[in-house]
C-alpha cells in the first residue's frame, strides 16, 4: 500500500503541493485525482458529487499533464494543439497562446524537433488555450530552464488568481507564494 | 456537451489519425504488401490447376485479408498509448465509446478500404467470374468493418502489455470466424448461381451490431489498460 488515511480538500484559488520521496505514490495519488485510477478505498468528490458518478463533467474541468506530453511527435505544434481544442472548450487562440509561452515561430514545426525543455512549454500552451479549472500537473518543471519555471509559476498564478485550482508535485522549490499553497507530505 | 462539439470531436480524432497516416505512408503499404503476398502464394503452392484456384480463391482471399486485418490491428491505440495522447481522450467531456469509434473508423479507412481496392484485382487473377466478385466486394466491404471493430476490443485488453501481438491474434481469429464462415458461405452460393441475400442480411446485421455494441467493450477495456 502506498498511502492510506489520506483525507483533503482544495478550493477555488488554491495550489495543492504534492510532496513526497521518490516512490511515494505521488503520481499514484494524481492519477486517482484525474479519475484514470480508481482508489481502493475511498471516494473522489468534485464540486459535491461523486467523479464515478460524474465522468463527462468532471473531464469539463479537468486538464492533466503527466510524465507524457500526449502530443503526436510527427504533427506540427498548431495541428496537435488544435487537436486538443477541438476535445475541450477552447478559449484562447492557438497564436496567443505560443506567444504567451514564447514559442512563436514554432507552430509548424513537428514535435519531434522540439527540445525537452520546449515540450513542456508546450504542454503549458495547451493549459492556456483550453479552459479548463482544475489542472492536474505532475511535475511540471521537469527539463525547464530557471526562466521558464518562473513563467509557468507565473500562469500558475494567474489561473488561480482567477478561481482556478491547481494540484500538482515538484522536487523544485517552488517560487509560489505561500498564501495560495496547502502542501501535502507522503511519506515513503 | 452538445451533438455539434462530439462530431466535431469525432471528425478530429478521424482527421488527426489519417494526417499520422499520411505522415508515415510507407507503414500503409506493409498490411496491403502482405495481404497480396500471401494471396499470390496459393498459386505456387498448389499449383496452377485453374478449376481448384477457382474454387479456393474466395477462401484464399478472405484469410488473407484477416491476416492483413489483425496484422495493422495492433497498431490502432499503440501509440496513442504510449505517448500520453490515449489519457488526454479518456480525459475529455466527450464519451470514449464515440472517440473510439472515430479511431475504428480510420484505422478502416486506412486498412479495409485499400484491401476492398485490390481484392478485385486478384480475383481477376484467380479467374473469378465477374458476378461473383461483385458479391466478393460486397462481402468484404460488410466485413472488414467488423473485422476493425472486434480487433479494437482485444487490442484494448493488449495495449498494456508488452508482447501482446501473440495474444492478440489467438484472442481475435476466433472472433473473427462468424464474419468468415457467412462471406465465404455468400460466395460459394454466388459462385454457384445460387441466391445470396442471406448471408450479405446476416453480414449487414453483424455490422450493425459491432458498430452499436462494440465501441463500449473497447472504451471499458481501455481504461483498464490504462489504470
Amino acid at each position: 500500500m502506498l498511502f492510506s488515511g489520506l483525507d483533503f480538500a482544495v478550493n477555488g484559488g488554491q495550489v495543492l503541493l504534492i510532496e513526497g520521496p521518490n516512490g511515494s505514490g505521488k503520481t499514484s495519488l494524481l492519477r486517482i485525482l484525474t479519475g484514470l485510477r480508481s482508489p481502493d478505498e475511498g471516494e473522489l468528490v468534485w464540486c459535491g458529487t461523486a467523479v464515478s458518478e460524474l465522468e463527462a463533467v468532471f473531464y469539463q474541468d479537468v486538464a492533466y499533464v503527466g510524465h507524457m506530453n500526449g502530443m503526436k511527435d510527427d504533427l506540427s505544434v498548431e495541428e496537435n494543439l488544435k487537436f486538443a481544442q477541438a476535445l475541450a472548450i477552447a478559449t484562447l487562440g492557438i497564436d496567443e497562446a505560443l506567444q504567451k509561452v514564447g514559442l512563436v515561430g514554432y507552430q509548424d514545426t513537428p514535435i519531434r524537433y522540439l527540445s525537452a525543455g520546449q515540450r513542456r512549454r508546450l504542454a503549458l500552451a495547451r493549459l492556456l488555450c483550453t479552459r479548463k479549472r482544475l489542472w492536474i500537473l505532475d511535475e511540471p518543471f521537469t527539463s525547464l530552464d530557471r526562466a521558464s519555471i518562473r513563467m509557468f509559476e507565473d500562469y500558475i498564478v494567474a489561473h488561480v488568481a482567477e478561481g482556478g485550482i491547481v494540484i500538482m508535485t515538484s522536487h523544485h522549490d517552488t517560487g509560489l507564494p505561500e498564501q495560495i499553497v496547502q502542501r501535502i507530505e507522503l511519506q515513503s | 456537451m452538445s451533438a455539434d462539439s462530439l462530431s466535431n470531436a469525432f471528425l478530429s480524432v478521424v482527421r488527426r489519425d489519417l494526417l499520422l497516416a499520411y505522415r508515415h505512408r510507407a507503414e500503409l503499404i506493409n498490411p496491403l504488401a502482405f495481404f497480396v503476398m500471401v494471396v499470390t502464394m496459393f498459386p505456387l503452392a498448389v499449383g496452377a490447376d485453374v478449376e481448384l484456384l477457382r474454387r479456393i480463391a474466395p477462401g484464399v482471399i478472405w484469410v488473407a485479408a484477416l491476416l492483413a486485418s489483425l496484422l495493422s490491428m495492433d497498431a490502432i491505440f499503440r501509440s496513442d498509448f504510449e505517448d500520453g495522447s490515449l489519457e488526454l481522450m479518456v480525459m475529455t467531456p466527450h464519451p470514449l465509446s464515440v472517440l473510439v469509434l472515430a479511431k475504428v473508423t480510420a484505422h478502416w479507412l486506412l486498412s479495409g478500404v485499400p484491401l476492398l481496392l485490390v481484392s478485385p484485382l486478384l480475383a481477376v487473377m484467380f479467374d473469378i467470374e465477374s458476378d461473383v466478385i461483385s458479391v466478393l466486394l460486397i462481402t468484404l466491404l460488410l466485413g472488414t468493418p467488423v473485422l476493425s471493430l472486434i480487433g479494437a476490443i482485444a487490442v484494448a485488453l493488449t495495449v498494456g502489455l508488452r508482447k501482446g501481438g501473440v495474444l492478440l491474434a489467438i484472442l481475435v481469429l476466433p472472433l473473427y470466424v462468424p464474419v468468415l464462415i457467412f462471406a465465404s458461405g455468400a460466395v460459394d452460393a454466388a459462385a454457384s448461381g445460387l441466391p445470396v441475400s442471406g448471408q450479405l442480411y446476416m453480414m449487414s446485421a453483424m455490422l450493425f451490431l459491432a458498430i452499436t455494441l462494440t465501441p463500449w467493450p473497447t472504451a471499458a477495456a481501455l481504461k483498464m489498460s490504462l489504470s
